[in-house]
């Protein structure tokens, strides 16, 4: 199946009810199959006006107690970065998938980029934590999408999968195992007497039980800034308390949530920095680089926000270069280069978008810093 | 002599009072509107436990914020698509959206049209007070012709919106409009909504005299005059003829009160499996 299908199935795996969409290219077969499945298994469909509306009912849905997400690509990412924002302020747990497809604006509609990185950190305003998965074919969509609706649920918080045009439209063997086999997540329900149920005061892991609409908590939620009772709080004080809950409980785990991969990585002297369809591309490389005598590995992140900081930190210690290969002109590769701090030299091998990079061009990279040719 | 303790209000148990005083300016009609609201909840006999208020931004938005009952203040103009998603992942849940008309009608205006068209059941509960009273009176798409807010120094060059008309025009099963000087009718316009299945719409019109009214002349009790006489109660009025115009006199009561089958009625006829369809309706009560 495709990996758009994939995602699809992901979900529904995962316990998804409720899916709100709107229609776009390349993803809009995500929210057509769940069109299709999720009458089945007693969920809902509804494609809204705009990605605007449809992020506001994933929110509210989720809120109401079911497990909710939509999908879309780069326009329709922008267009819900509003409440996306509202989810994180409120802690509301919810899935958001971005096929991505080249910009800026409309773009190469059909034709894929990894462009939105740094829009899927900071795309909504203010400073927040967000939670970022970039999976490489369509069994990995399938797993990430369980994997995103696990983190959302545990850590109260959107997550986003960052998929591509490439990922999301390849038609690979996708293997879905018994549903006995596939561990599930839920938010954590809240205890004690309704009446003195307090909805934002968290346990010292920083996240709060969830008490949805209708179980009689009488709780109050709002996009302001607010204390533990939910209410609107407009002081410096109350604004720091929930800044650092909010940044907190996502920085605090962080070994927790980040998931990467490494391969041929032990001896590596070149370390390739890459994700979702371009990881396939380095593999590519590694193989052929260290065929001709280069000691290549590859880093590949599977979370890309948080960004896994401390590892790079540490291969930054031992290793030659990086060479982070992305479909846009620099975006994590900023975040390599940063972390790398001056004691790994970075090179970026990046695209403007349409196409995936060959792995010739990696190799070329690499056979240059080999050779001491180019220090990037 | 001890005074007697008073005797506790009758919407106590329906007001977040830790969080009195509100933000609402005196002779502000919000308020009227909220209380009018939690009565119409009360009487009803609707199932408060099960029961939600969600608001926009703005003054009317903060409504959600002093009710004690499941509320949920969201972002500028999506009240009603994220009460939509609430309605459909629960449809057990009365949604009730309490919003003003930049929220709903500006910002939200698009999303008010296809819920209306869905035929969502929500109730919608709208403080008109022909201006953005939040953010210091700005021009707003209620602002009648010519009227003067901080954005129209010059008077308003722009026509408002008719929002029964418009609520008529896409679908509404429940119609109506009120000021706040008629607040018994108003209550039992927001009970008949409530009970109401599909998508219902109440305006009120309401002063807002620190930001609309001083920069119209027009002091609070002159406002509340207006609304006596220069209205006048027509149920049934063709929507049409509804516009907001004081000096010809607006038109108020019940316009439209019909049955159609809601949004989910039809999802579960339609899109699910009979099984499903039929468990779906039994528990619904259909």
């Amino acid at each position: 199946m495709t990996g758009d299908v994939a995602c699809a199935e992901g979900a529904l795996a995962a316990g998804c009810l409720f899916f709100g969409g709107y229609p776009i290219t390349p993803a809009t077969e995500i929210a057509e199959h769940m069109s299709e499945r999720l009458p089945e298994v007693g969920g809902t469909f509804i494609q809204m006006e705009d990605e605007i509306a449809a992020m506001a009912s994933v929110v509210g849905a989720s809120c109401a107690g079911v497990k909710s997400m939509t999908a879309t690509s780069g326009p329709g990412f922008s267009l819900m970065m509003e409440n996306i924002g509202l989810a994180v302020c409120t802690e509301t747990p919810c899935v958001v998938v971005n096929v991505q497809r080249a910009g800026p604006s409309t773009g190469l509609p059909t034709l894929g980029a990894q462009a939105d990185m740094m829009q899927a950190r900071w795309g909504s305003h203010g400073h927040y934590e967000i939670i970022a998965l970039a999976p490489s074919s369509p069994q990995e969509i399938f797993y990430q999408t369980i994997t995103a609706f696990n983190l959302a649920e545990r850590y109260r918080i959107p997550v986003l999968v960052m998929t591509d045009e490439f990922v999301g439209h390849l038609s690979e063997r996708v293997v879905i195992p018994e549903p006995k086999d596939i561990r599930l997540v839920s938010r954590l329900a809240p205890k004690g007497r309704k009446d003195r149920f307090k909805p934002f005061r968290a346990g010292s892991d920083g996240i709060a039980p969830m008490a949805a609409a209708g179980e009689g908590y009488r709780i109050h939620v709002t996009g302001l800034t607010h204390d533990e009772r939910g209410y609107p709080t407009m002081t410096v004080e109350a604004q720091t308390e929930m800044m650092e809950r909010l940044v907190g409980k996502i920085r605090g785990h962080e070994e927790e949530i980040i998931l990467t991969d490494g391969y041929r990585l032990d001896d590596a002297e070149i370390v390739v920095v890459s994700y979702g369809v371009s990881a396939r591309t380095a593999y590519a490389a590694v193989d052929e680089a260290r065929r001709s005598g280069i000691k290549a590995g590859l880093f590949r992140l599977i979370t890309v926000w948080p960004f896994p900081e401390r590892r790079i930190r540490q291969l930054a210690e031992r290793v030659k270069a990086f060479v982070t290969v992305e479909i846009n002109l620099g975006q994590i590769h900023l975040e390599v280069e940063r972390c790398a701090a001056g004691k790994a030299p970075a090179l970026l091998v990046g695209h403007p978008g349409g196409a995936i990079i060959p792995p010739e061009h990696v190799i070329e990279a690499m056979q240059s810093i080999a050779k001491g040719n180019e220090r990037p | 002599m001890k005074k007697a303790a008073p005797p506790p209000h009758p919407l106590e148990d329906l007001i977040r009072t830790d969080r009195i005083p509100h933000i609402w300016c005196p002779g502000c009609g919000i308020g009227t509107v909220f209380s009018a609201s939690l009565y119409a909840m009360k009487t009803s006999g609707i199932d408060l436990e099960k029961t939600v208020m969600v608001s926009g931004i703005g003054c009317s938005g903060r409504g959600a914020g002093y009710v004690n009952l499941d509320s949920y203040h969201t972002t500028h103009g999506r009240a009603i698509p994220f009460a939509t998603g609430m309605k459909l992942a629960n449809p057990e849940l009365n949604v009730v959206v309490f919003s003003g008309d930049g929220d709903l009608f500006a910002i939200g205006g698009n999303h008010f049209i296809h819920a209306a068209r869905r035929n969502v059941d929500l109730t919608v509960i709208c403080v008109n007070n022909f201006n953005y009273g939040m953010t210091g009176g700005q021009v707003a798409a209620t602002t009648p012709l010519k009227a003067r807010t901080t954005t129209t120094p010059y008077g308003n060059p722009e026509t408002p919106f008719n929002l029964p008309l418009l609520a008529f025009a896409s679908g509404a099963t429940y119609v109506a409009r009120w000021t706040i000087l008629h607040t018994r009718d108003l209550t039992e316009s927001i009970v008949e909504a409530l009970l109401r299945p599909g998508f219902s719409f109440v305006e009120v019109l309401a002063p807002c005299p620190i930001n609309y009214g001083r920069r119209n002349r027009e002091k609070p009790l002159e406002t509340l005059r207006l609304y006596q006489e220069k209205t006048i109660v027509r149920n049934e009025a063709p929507p049409t003829e509804l516009e907001v115009d004081f000096e010809k006199g607006v038109i108020l009561g019940k316009f439209v009160d019909v049955h159609r089958p809601t949004c989910s009625n039809h999802y579960d006829q339609i899109c699910r499996p009979k099984d499903l369809a039929e468990t779906a309706s039994a528990e619904a009560g259909a």
